[in-house]
Protein backbone atom coordinates (compact mmCIF):
# COMPACT_ATOMS: atom_id res chain seq x y z
CA UNK A 1 0.00 0.00 0.00
CA UNK A 2 3.18 2.45 0.62
CA UNK A 3 6.30 2.00 -0.78
CA UNK A 4 9.44 3.77 0.03
CA UNK A 5 12.46 3.38 -1.95
CA UNK A 6 15.66 5.38 -1.03
CA UNK A 7 13.69 8.50 -0.24
CA UNK A 8 15.71 11.72 0.99
CA UNK A 9 14.77 15.39 1.80
CA UNK A 10 17.20 17.76 1.90
CA UNK A 11 16.63 21.35 3.41
CA UNK A 12 19.88 23.34 2.25
CA UNK A 13 22.57 22.00 4.10
CA UNK A 14 20.53 19.99 6.56
CA UNK A 15 19.44 16.22 5.66
CA UNK A 16 16.07 15.91 7.20
CA UNK A 17 15.46 12.40 5.82
CA UNK A 18 18.19 10.56 4.85
CA UNK A 19 17.80 7.52 2.05
CA UNK A 20 15.34 5.47 4.05
CA UNK A 21 12.95 2.85 2.75
CA UNK A 22 10.45 0.82 3.91
CA UNK A 23 6.91 -0.51 3.04
CA UNK A 24 3.43 -0.64 4.50
CA UNK A 25 1.01 -3.43 3.51
CA UNK A 26 -2.45 -3.25 2.81
CA UNK A 27 -4.56 -3.49 5.94
CA UNK A 28 -1.69 -3.25 8.15
CA UNK A 29 -1.28 -0.67 11.22
CA UNK A 30 1.83 1.01 10.91
CA UNK A 31 3.33 3.26 13.34
CA UNK A 32 6.32 5.65 12.76
CA UNK A 33 8.65 6.08 15.59
CA UNK A 34 11.21 8.62 16.26
CA UNK A 35 12.51 11.18 18.91
CA UNK A 36 11.63 15.15 18.12
CA UNK A 37 13.03 16.58 14.89
CA UNK A 38 13.88 12.49 13.40
CA UNK A 39 12.15 13.22 10.43
CA UNK A 40 8.54 12.09 10.94
CA UNK A 41 6.85 14.79 10.06
CA UNK A 42 8.81 15.56 7.04
CA UNK A 43 8.47 11.62 5.89
CA UNK A 44 4.72 12.40 6.27
CA UNK A 45 4.58 15.53 4.35
CA UNK A 46 6.64 13.68 1.43
CA UNK A 47 4.23 10.82 1.71
CA UNK A 48 1.23 13.39 1.74
CA UNK A 49 2.13 15.50 -1.26
CA UNK A 50 2.93 18.53 0.58
CA UNK A 51 6.84 18.24 -0.15
CA UNK A 52 8.65 17.50 -2.83
CA UNK A 53 11.69 14.52 -2.30
CA UNK A 54 14.88 15.53 -2.99
CA UNK A 55 15.70 11.96 -4.32
CA UNK A 56 13.93 8.69 -3.74
CA UNK A 57 10.57 6.76 -5.47
CA UNK A 58 7.01 7.04 -3.29
CA UNK A 59 4.73 4.65 -3.97
CA UNK A 60 1.19 4.94 -2.84
CA UNK A 61 -1.52 2.78 -3.44
CA UNK A 62 0.18 2.22 -6.56
CA UNK A 63 0.46 6.29 -7.98
CA UNK A 64 3.94 7.75 -7.60
CA UNK A 65 2.41 11.05 -5.57
CA UNK A 66 5.00 13.05 -7.23
CA UNK A 67 3.55 12.96 -10.47
CA UNK A 68 -0.23 11.84 -10.25
CA UNK A 69 -0.47 14.12 -6.98
CA UNK A 70 -4.65 14.05 -7.03
CA UNK A 71 -4.69 10.46 -7.63
CA UNK A 72 -2.97 9.88 -4.64
CA UNK A 73 -4.91 12.08 -3.01
CA UNK A 74 -7.86 11.05 -3.45
CA UNK A 75 -6.54 7.58 -1.64
CA UNK A 76 -5.53 8.87 1.78
CA UNK A 77 -7.18 11.03 4.64
CA UNK A 78 -4.86 12.72 6.88
CA UNK A 79 -5.31 13.91 10.64
CA UNK A 80 -2.25 16.65 11.26
CA UNK A 81 -0.52 17.45 14.13
CA UNK A 82 -2.12 20.77 14.54
CA UNK A 83 -5.98 20.45 14.25
CA UNK A 84 -7.01 22.11 10.79
CA UNK A 85 -10.45 22.50 11.27
CA UNK A 86 -12.17 25.56 10.61
CA UNK A 87 -12.90 27.05 13.88
CA UNK A 88 -15.28 29.52 12.60
CA UNK A 89 -17.39 26.75 10.87
CA UNK A 90 -19.65 24.63 11.92
CA UNK A 91 -19.33 20.83 12.23
CA UNK A 92 -21.29 19.95 9.45
CA UNK A 93 -19.78 22.75 7.46
CA UNK A 94 -16.17 21.65 8.00
CA UNK A 95 -17.53 18.11 6.15
CA UNK A 96 -19.41 19.78 3.58
CA UNK A 97 -15.84 21.77 2.60
CA UNK A 98 -14.00 18.48 2.49
CA UNK A 99 -16.85 17.16 0.60
CA UNK A 100 -16.90 19.32 -2.10
CA UNK A 101 -12.87 19.69 -1.94
CA UNK A 102 -13.00 16.22 -2.81
CA UNK A 103 -15.16 15.96 -5.47
CA UNK A 104 -18.48 14.25 -3.94
CA UNK A 105 -21.80 14.28 -5.16
CA UNK A 106 -24.32 16.22 -2.84
CA UNK A 107 -26.55 13.11 -2.23
CA UNK A 108 -23.50 11.05 -1.31
CA UNK A 109 -21.81 13.99 0.61
CA UNK A 110 -24.74 14.09 3.06
CA UNK A 111 -25.27 10.43 3.37
CA UNK A 112 -21.20 10.18 4.34
CA UNK A 113 -21.46 13.29 6.73
CA UNK A 114 -24.26 11.46 8.54
CA UNK A 115 -23.02 7.99 9.13
CA UNK A 116 -19.21 9.38 9.72
CA UNK A 117 -20.69 12.08 12.44
CA UNK A 118 -22.52 8.94 14.00
CA UNK A 119 -19.86 6.82 13.91
CA UNK A 120 -17.54 9.84 16.04
CA UNK A 121 -20.72 10.13 17.96
CA UNK A 122 -20.60 14.09 16.77
CA UNK A 123 -23.91 13.94 14.97
CA UNK A 124 -26.13 15.55 17.85
CA UNK A 125 -23.45 18.65 17.77
CA UNK A 126 -23.47 18.85 14.02
CA UNK A 127 -24.80 22.56 14.05
CA UNK A 128 -22.46 23.63 16.55
CA UNK A 129 -19.62 25.55 15.51
CA UNK A 130 -16.03 23.50 16.02
CA UNK A 131 -14.72 26.33 18.76
CA UNK A 132 -16.43 25.20 21.27
CA UNK A 133 -15.61 22.02 20.95
CA UNK A 134 -12.30 20.41 23.15
CA UNK A 135 -9.27 18.69 21.62
CA UNK A 136 -10.81 15.43 21.69
CA UNK A 137 -13.96 16.51 19.76
CA UNK A 138 -12.04 17.85 17.30
CA UNK A 139 -9.87 14.51 16.97
CA UNK A 140 -12.41 12.63 16.24
CA UNK A 141 -14.13 15.45 13.76
CA UNK A 142 -10.69 15.55 12.02
CA UNK A 143 -10.70 11.62 11.93
CA UNK A 144 -14.06 11.54 10.56
CA UNK A 145 -13.53 14.42 8.17
CA UNK A 146 -10.32 12.68 7.22
CA UNK A 147 -12.50 9.37 6.33
CA UNK A 148 -15.12 11.18 4.19
CA UNK A 149 -13.89 10.30 0.61
CA UNK A 150 -13.49 6.70 1.71
CA UNK A 151 -9.26 6.43 1.69
CA UNK A 152 -7.59 3.15 1.62
CA UNK A 153 -4.63 4.89 3.56
CA UNK A 154 -5.40 7.24 6.39
CA UNK A 155 -2.19 9.09 7.78
CA UNK A 156 -2.53 10.45 11.78
CA UNK A 157 0.64 12.76 12.57
CA UNK A 158 0.70 12.62 16.71
CA UNK A 159 -3.30 11.97 17.04
CA UNK A 160 -3.67 11.46 20.53
CA UNK A 161 -0.91 14.36 21.66
CA UNK A 162 -2.52 16.27 24.59
CA UNK A 163 -6.01 13.78 24.82
CA UNK A 164 -6.71 12.21 27.86
CA UNK A 165 -6.60 8.23 28.50
CA UNK A 166 -10.02 7.99 27.78
CA UNK A 167 -10.43 10.11 24.27
CA UNK A 168 -7.32 7.88 23.48
CA UNK A 169 -8.91 4.55 24.39
CA UNK A 170 -12.19 5.87 22.30
CA UNK A 171 -9.93 7.17 19.48
CA UNK A 172 -8.30 4.05 19.08
CA UNK A 173 -11.18 2.21 19.30
CA UNK A 174 -12.72 4.00 16.13
CA UNK A 175 -9.38 3.37 14.27
CA UNK A 176 -9.08 -0.47 15.06
CA UNK A 177 -12.71 -0.82 13.85
CA UNK A 178 -12.24 0.94 11.12
CA UNK A 179 -8.97 -0.68 10.07
CA UNK A 180 -10.58 -4.52 10.71
CA UNK A 181 -14.38 -3.87 8.65
CA UNK A 182 -12.94 -1.87 6.03
CA UNK A 183 -9.11 -3.24 5.77
CA UNK A 184 -7.51 0.98 5.87
CA UNK A 185 -4.44 1.35 6.62
CA UNK A 186 -3.08 2.94 9.32
CA UNK A 187 -0.25 5.21 9.55
CA UNK A 188 0.80 6.95 12.47
CA UNK A 189 3.35 8.30 14.12
CA UNK A 190 3.50 9.08 18.39
CA UNK A 191 5.53 9.56 21.50
CA UNK A 192 3.61 7.32 23.32
CA UNK A 193 5.23 3.63 23.24
CA UNK A 194 2.68 1.93 25.10
CA UNK A 195 0.28 3.51 22.46
CA UNK A 196 2.32 2.07 19.21
CA UNK A 197 2.97 -1.26 21.23
CA UNK A 198 -0.49 -1.93 21.86
CA UNK A 199 -2.00 -0.65 18.56
CA UNK A 200 0.56 -1.35 15.66
CA UNK A 201 1.19 -4.26 13.79
CA UNK A 202 4.50 -3.56 12.80
CA UNK A 203 6.61 -0.52 13.31
CA UNK A 204 10.12 1.42 12.00
CA UNK A 205 12.05 3.90 14.24
CA UNK A 206 13.67 7.05 12.58
CA UNK A 207 16.61 8.67 14.10
CA UNK A 208 18.32 11.62 12.72
CA UNK A 209 17.34 11.12 9.15
CA UNK A 210 17.65 7.02 9.32
CA UNK A 211 15.40 3.99 9.71
CA UNK A 212 17.66 2.30 12.46
CA UNK A 213 15.04 -0.20 13.07
CA UNK A 214 12.01 -2.36 12.22
CA UNK A 215 9.69 -4.98 12.33
CA UNK A 216 6.50 -5.87 15.36
CA UNK A 217 6.76 -4.73 18.39
CA UNK A 218 8.04 -8.32 19.62
CA UNK A 219 10.87 -8.26 17.11
CA UNK A 220 12.30 -5.18 18.22
CA UNK A 221 12.08 -6.24 21.90
CA UNK A 222 13.92 -9.26 21.01
CA UNK A 223 16.01 -7.06 19.10
CA UNK A 224 17.24 -5.20 22.16
CA UNK A 225 16.75 -7.56 24.95
CA UNK A 226 14.43 -5.58 26.51
CA UNK A 227 11.13 -6.29 28.01
CA UNK A 228 8.89 -3.24 26.38
CA UNK A 229 8.96 -1.10 23.45
CA UNK A 230 9.69 1.74 25.74
CA UNK A 231 12.73 0.29 26.76
CA UNK A 232 13.44 -1.00 23.27
CA UNK A 233 13.30 2.56 21.97
CA UNK A 234 15.15 4.32 24.25
CA UNK A 235 18.02 1.52 23.47
CA UNK A 236 17.86 2.08 19.97
CA UNK A 237 17.57 5.91 19.97
CA UNK A 238 19.86 6.72 23.17
CA UNK A 239 18.94 8.89 26.56
CA UNK A 240 19.83 11.56 25.07
CA UNK A 241 17.50 14.40 25.02
CA UNK A 242 17.41 15.76 21.65
CA UNK A 243 17.27 19.66 21.05
CA UNK A 244 15.04 20.85 18.08
CA UNK A 245 15.58 24.37 16.83
CA UNK A 246 12.68 26.32 17.50
CA UNK A 247 10.86 27.27 14.03
CA UNK A 248 8.47 28.94 13.23
CA UNK A 249 5.87 27.05 12.98
CA UNK A 250 6.59 26.46 17.32
CA UNK A 251 6.83 29.97 17.51
CA UNK A 252 3.43 30.40 16.33
CA UNK A 253 2.09 27.35 18.46
CA UNK A 254 3.00 28.84 21.41
CA UNK A 255 0.80 32.16 20.26
CA UNK A 256 -2.12 29.70 19.83
CA UNK A 257 -1.33 28.26 23.45
CA UNK A 258 -1.53 31.84 24.81
CA UNK A 259 -4.28 33.20 22.66
CA UNK A 260 -6.55 30.27 23.10
CA UNK A 261 -6.65 29.41 19.50
CA UNK A 262 -7.79 33.33 18.97
CA UNK A 263 -5.87 35.98 17.15
CA UNK B 1 -17.02 25.86 -10.57
CA UNK B 2 -17.96 24.58 -6.99
CA UNK B 3 -14.62 24.39 -5.60
CA UNK B 4 -14.19 28.05 -6.21
CA UNK B 5 -18.13 28.32 -4.65
CA UNK B 6 -17.26 26.93 -1.43
CA UNK B 7 -13.91 28.01 -0.97
CA UNK B 8 -15.75 31.99 -1.82
CA UNK B 9 -18.91 30.71 0.73
CA UNK B 10 -16.42 30.04 3.87
CA UNK B 11 -14.93 33.52 3.82
CA UNK B 12 -18.20 34.93 3.56
CA UNK B 13 -20.01 32.81 6.03
CA UNK B 14 -16.54 33.67 8.56
CA UNK B 15 -17.42 37.43 7.75
CA UNK B 16 -21.15 37.11 8.52
CA UNK B 17 -20.21 35.32 11.31
CA UNK B 18 -17.77 37.84 12.92
CA UNK B 19 -19.79 41.16 14.51
CA UNK B 20 -17.19 42.31 16.52
CA UNK B 21 -14.56 42.50 13.76
CA UNK B 22 -17.07 44.13 11.04
CA UNK B 23 -17.92 47.35 13.61
CA UNK B 24 -14.49 47.11 14.80
CA UNK B 25 -12.89 47.62 11.72
CA UNK B 26 -15.90 50.49 11.06
CA UNK B 27 -14.32 52.39 13.99
CA UNK B 28 -11.08 53.66 12.12
CA UNK B 29 -12.42 54.85 8.94
CA UNK B 30 -15.39 56.49 10.71
CA UNK B 31 -12.86 58.29 13.18
CA UNK B 32 -10.75 59.51 10.21
CA UNK B 33 -14.07 60.67 8.02
CA UNK B 34 -14.96 62.86 11.31
CA UNK B 35 -11.69 64.00 12.73
CA UNK B 36 -10.30 64.57 9.10
CA UNK B 37 -13.25 65.59 7.36
CA UNK B 38 -14.77 67.88 10.14
CA UNK B 39 -11.70 68.92 11.19
CA UNK B 40 -10.32 70.02 8.08
CA UNK B 41 -12.84 71.06 6.57
CA UNK B 42 -12.56 74.56 7.15
CA UNK B 43 -9.18 75.03 6.33
CA UNK B 44 -9.25 73.16 3.40
CA UNK B 45 -12.67 74.98 1.94
CA UNK B 46 -10.72 78.81 2.51
CA UNK B 47 -8.07 77.37 0.65
CA UNK B 48 -10.28 76.99 -2.18
CA UNK B 49 -10.32 73.02 -2.01
CA UNK B 50 -14.28 73.03 -1.59
CA UNK B 51 -15.81 70.46 0.62
CA UNK B 52 -13.09 68.17 2.21
CA UNK B 53 -15.71 65.71 3.23
CA UNK B 54 -16.69 65.08 -0.18
CA UNK B 55 -12.98 64.65 -1.03
CA UNK B 56 -12.37 62.56 1.71
CA UNK B 57 -14.95 59.48 1.25
CA UNK B 58 -13.81 58.27 -2.12
CA UNK B 59 -10.21 58.04 0.20
CA UNK B 60 -11.32 56.42 3.12
CA UNK B 61 -13.58 53.52 1.33
CA UNK B 62 -10.42 52.92 -0.49
CA UNK B 63 -8.68 52.77 2.63
CA UNK B 64 -11.45 50.39 4.68
CA UNK B 65 -10.96 48.19 1.34
CA UNK B 66 -7.31 48.05 1.35
CA UNK B 67 -6.91 47.16 5.17
CA UNK B 68 -9.95 44.47 4.82
CA UNK B 69 -8.17 43.28 1.63
CA UNK B 70 -4.82 42.62 2.81
CA UNK B 71 -5.33 40.97 6.10
CA UNK B 72 -7.49 38.76 4.67
CA UNK B 73 -4.89 37.71 2.38
CA UNK B 74 -2.61 37.78 5.22
CA UNK B 75 -4.48 35.45 6.98
CA UNK B 76 -2.86 32.68 4.96
CA UNK B 77 0.30 33.02 7.19
CA UNK B 78 -2.13 31.76 10.29
CA UNK B 79 -3.95 29.27 8.11
CA UNK B 80 -0.81 27.98 6.97
CA UNK B 81 -0.25 26.09 10.09
CA UNK B 82 -3.52 26.11 11.53
CA UNK B 83 -6.36 25.98 9.32
CA UNK B 84 -8.43 24.93 6.23
CA UNK B 85 -5.04 25.63 4.47
CA UNK B 86 -3.36 22.42 5.08
CA UNK B 87 -6.44 20.15 4.54
CA UNK B 88 -7.02 22.31 1.36
CA UNK B 89 -3.37 21.68 0.06
CA UNK B 90 -3.42 18.09 0.59
CA UNK B 91 -6.91 17.80 -1.41
CA UNK B 92 -7.18 16.89 -5.15
CA UNK B 93 -7.58 20.22 -6.18
CA UNK B 94 -4.89 22.98 -7.98
CA UNK B 95 -3.29 25.15 -5.83
CA UNK B 96 -5.08 28.02 -8.50
CA UNK B 97 -8.31 27.49 -7.74
CA UNK B 98 -7.54 27.37 -3.81
CA UNK B 99 -5.87 31.03 -4.46
CA UNK B 100 -8.78 32.49 -7.05
CA UNK B 101 -11.55 31.21 -4.44
CA UNK B 102 -9.49 32.28 -1.26
CA UNK B 103 -9.04 35.31 -3.60
CA UNK B 104 -12.17 36.08 -4.49
CA UNK B 105 -13.82 35.29 -0.88
CA UNK B 106 -11.51 37.77 0.31
CA UNK B 107 -11.95 40.82 -2.05
CA UNK B 108 -15.81 40.44 -1.77
CA UNK B 109 -15.71 41.14 1.80
CA UNK B 110 -13.77 43.76 1.19
CA UNK B 111 -16.04 44.96 -0.80
CA UNK B 112 -19.10 44.53 1.51
CA UNK B 113 -16.67 46.57 3.79
CA UNK B 114 -16.12 49.48 1.47
CA UNK B 115 -19.92 49.69 0.73
CA UNK B 116 -20.77 49.93 4.38
CA UNK B 117 -18.29 53.14 5.02
CA UNK B 118 -19.43 54.73 1.81
CA UNK B 119 -23.30 53.70 3.24
CA UNK B 120 -22.13 55.49 6.59
CA UNK B 121 -20.84 58.80 4.53
CA UNK B 122 -24.09 59.28 3.77
CA UNK B 123 -25.00 59.94 7.52
CA UNK B 124 -22.39 62.56 7.69
CA UNK B 125 -23.73 64.41 4.97
CA UNK B 126 -22.34 62.50 1.64
CA UNK B 127 -24.36 62.35 -0.90
CA UNK B 128 -24.24 61.08 -4.58
CA UNK B 129 -24.98 63.49 -7.58
CA UNK B 130 -25.47 60.38 -9.89
CA UNK B 131 -26.57 57.78 -8.79
CA UNK B 132 -26.09 56.73 -12.61
CA UNK B 133 -22.19 56.16 -12.10
CA UNK B 134 -22.95 53.57 -8.79
CA UNK B 135 -22.39 50.29 -10.62
CA UNK B 136 -18.93 52.02 -11.81
CA UNK B 137 -18.02 52.95 -8.35
CA UNK B 138 -18.69 49.57 -7.35
CA UNK B 139 -16.40 48.07 -10.45
CA UNK B 140 -13.04 50.51 -8.75
CA UNK B 141 -13.76 49.26 -5.39
CA UNK B 142 -13.66 45.64 -6.68
CA UNK B 143 -10.45 46.27 -8.39
CA UNK B 144 -8.90 47.44 -5.62
CA UNK B 145 -10.13 44.49 -3.45
CA UNK B 146 -8.68 42.31 -5.54
CA UNK B 147 -5.76 43.89 -6.11
CA UNK B 148 -4.73 43.78 -2.17
CA UNK B 149 -6.43 40.50 -1.39
CA UNK B 150 -4.03 39.28 -4.37
CA UNK B 151 -1.24 41.17 -2.84
CA UNK B 152 -1.64 39.86 0.85
CA UNK B 153 -1.92 35.93 -0.66
CA UNK B 154 1.30 37.24 -2.53
CA UNK B 155 2.84 38.65 0.72
CA UNK B 156 2.29 35.59 3.01
CA UNK B 157 2.91 32.83 0.56
CA UNK B 158 6.70 33.88 1.33
CA UNK B 159 6.42 34.49 4.96
CA UNK B 160 6.01 32.05 7.33
CA UNK B 161 5.51 33.27 10.34
CA UNK B 162 3.70 36.64 11.81
CA UNK B 163 6.80 38.48 12.89
CA UNK B 164 6.94 40.72 9.44
CA UNK B 165 3.48 41.36 10.19
CA UNK B 166 3.82 45.02 12.16
CA UNK B 167 6.99 45.59 9.19
CA UNK B 168 3.60 44.90 6.72
CA UNK B 169 1.41 47.04 8.45
CA UNK B 170 4.05 50.41 8.80
CA UNK B 171 6.14 49.35 5.49
CA UNK B 172 3.48 48.37 3.22
CA UNK B 173 -0.17 49.13 4.22
CA UNK B 174 0.47 52.53 5.92
CA UNK B 175 2.50 54.11 2.90
CA UNK B 176 0.07 52.65 0.59
CA UNK B 177 -2.76 54.39 1.69
CA UNK B 178 -0.89 57.83 2.57
CA UNK B 179 0.70 58.12 -0.16
CA UNK B 180 -2.40 57.28 -2.60
CA UNK B 181 -3.55 60.34 -2.21
CA UNK B 182 -6.62 58.80 -0.15
CA UNK B 183 -5.72 62.98 1.86
CA UNK B 184 -4.98 65.30 -0.04
CA UNK B 185 -5.41 66.18 -4.14
CA UNK B 186 -2.60 65.43 -6.13
CA UNK B 187 -2.13 68.60 -7.34
CA UNK B 188 1.23 70.70 -7.11
CA UNK B 189 3.01 68.15 -5.11
CA UNK B 190 6.87 68.09 -4.40
CA UNK B 191 8.36 66.21 -7.49
CA UNK B 192 9.11 63.47 -5.12
CA UNK B 193 5.65 62.40 -3.39
CA UNK B 194 4.98 62.93 -6.72
CA UNK B 195 7.08 60.22 -7.94
CA UNK B 196 5.54 58.62 -4.73
CA UNK B 197 1.78 58.84 -5.40
CA UNK B 198 2.21 58.09 -9.16
CA UNK B 199 3.87 54.61 -8.40
CA UNK B 200 1.74 53.62 -5.44
CA UNK B 201 -1.37 51.44 -7.22
CA UNK B 202 -3.81 52.84 -4.73
CA UNK B 203 -3.52 56.23 -5.80
CA UNK B 204 -5.31 55.31 -9.02
CA UNK B 205 -8.14 53.66 -7.19
CA UNK B 206 -8.58 56.19 -4.88
CA UNK B 207 -8.31 59.01 -8.36
CA UNK B 208 -10.50 56.53 -10.18
CA UNK B 209 -13.18 56.68 -6.93
CA UNK B 210 -13.20 59.86 -6.78
CA UNK B 211 -13.75 60.39 -9.95
CA UNK B 212 -16.42 58.46 -10.09
CA UNK B 213 -18.29 59.72 -6.73
CA UNK B 214 -17.62 63.07 -6.85
CA UNK B 215 -16.82 63.98 -10.30
CA UNK B 216 -13.15 65.42 -9.92
CA UNK B 217 -10.25 62.56 -10.87
CA UNK B 218 -6.51 63.63 -11.79
CA UNK B 219 -5.62 60.89 -14.49
CA UNK B 220 -9.04 61.00 -16.12
CA UNK B 221 -11.04 57.58 -15.12
CA UNK B 222 -10.10 55.65 -17.85
CA UNK B 223 -6.56 55.82 -17.40
CA UNK B 224 -7.55 55.56 -13.93
CA UNK B 225 -9.37 51.52 -14.86
CA UNK B 226 -6.92 50.83 -17.42
CA UNK B 227 -3.69 50.90 -14.80
CA UNK B 228 -5.61 49.57 -12.27
CA UNK B 229 -7.32 46.48 -14.19
CA UNK B 230 -3.37 45.89 -15.26
CA UNK B 231 -1.99 45.99 -12.06
CA UNK B 232 -5.02 43.87 -10.28
CA UNK B 233 -4.32 41.06 -13.53
CA UNK B 234 0.06 41.28 -12.72
CA UNK B 235 -1.13 40.74 -9.01
CA UNK B 236 -3.27 37.56 -9.26
CA UNK B 237 -0.32 36.18 -11.46
CA UNK B 238 1.78 36.74 -9.10
CA UNK B 239 0.23 35.96 -5.75
CA UNK B 240 -0.79 32.77 -7.45
CA UNK B 241 2.37 31.96 -8.75
CA UNK B 242 4.08 32.45 -5.23
CA UNK B 243 0.76 30.43 -3.42
CA UNK B 244 1.76 27.50 -5.82
CA UNK B 245 5.20 27.32 -4.07
CA UNK B 246 4.35 26.99 -0.76
CA UNK B 247 5.99 24.25 1.23
CA UNK B 248 4.29 23.58 4.61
Amino acid sequence: MIEVINLSKKFKDFTAVDNISFSVKKGEIFAFLGPNGAGKSTTIKMLTTLLKPTTGKIVINGVDPTKEQDLARHSFGIVFQDPSLDDELTVSENMEFHGVLYGLAKKARREKIEELLKFVELWERRKDLVKTFSGGMKRRLEIARGLMHEPEIIFLDEPTIGLDPQTRNHMWNYLRNLNKEKQITVFFTTHYMEEAEKMADRVAVIDQGKIIASGTPEELKQQTGKASLEEAFLDLTGKVIRDEEIDSTEIMRQHRRMWGGKR
Amino acid sequence: MNILYILWLRQIKKYLRSKARIIGSLGQPLLFLVALGFGLGPVYEKAGGGNYLEFLVPGIVAMSIIFTAIFSGIEIIWDKQFGFLKETLVAPVSRLKIMLGRTLGGATVATVQGLIVFALSFLLGFRLPNWWLFPLALLFMILIALLFTAMGTALASVLNDMQGFQLIINFLIMPLFFLSGALFPLDNLPTAISIATRVDPLTYGVDGLRGVLIGASHFGMTLDLLILTLITGLFIVIGSYLFTKIEI
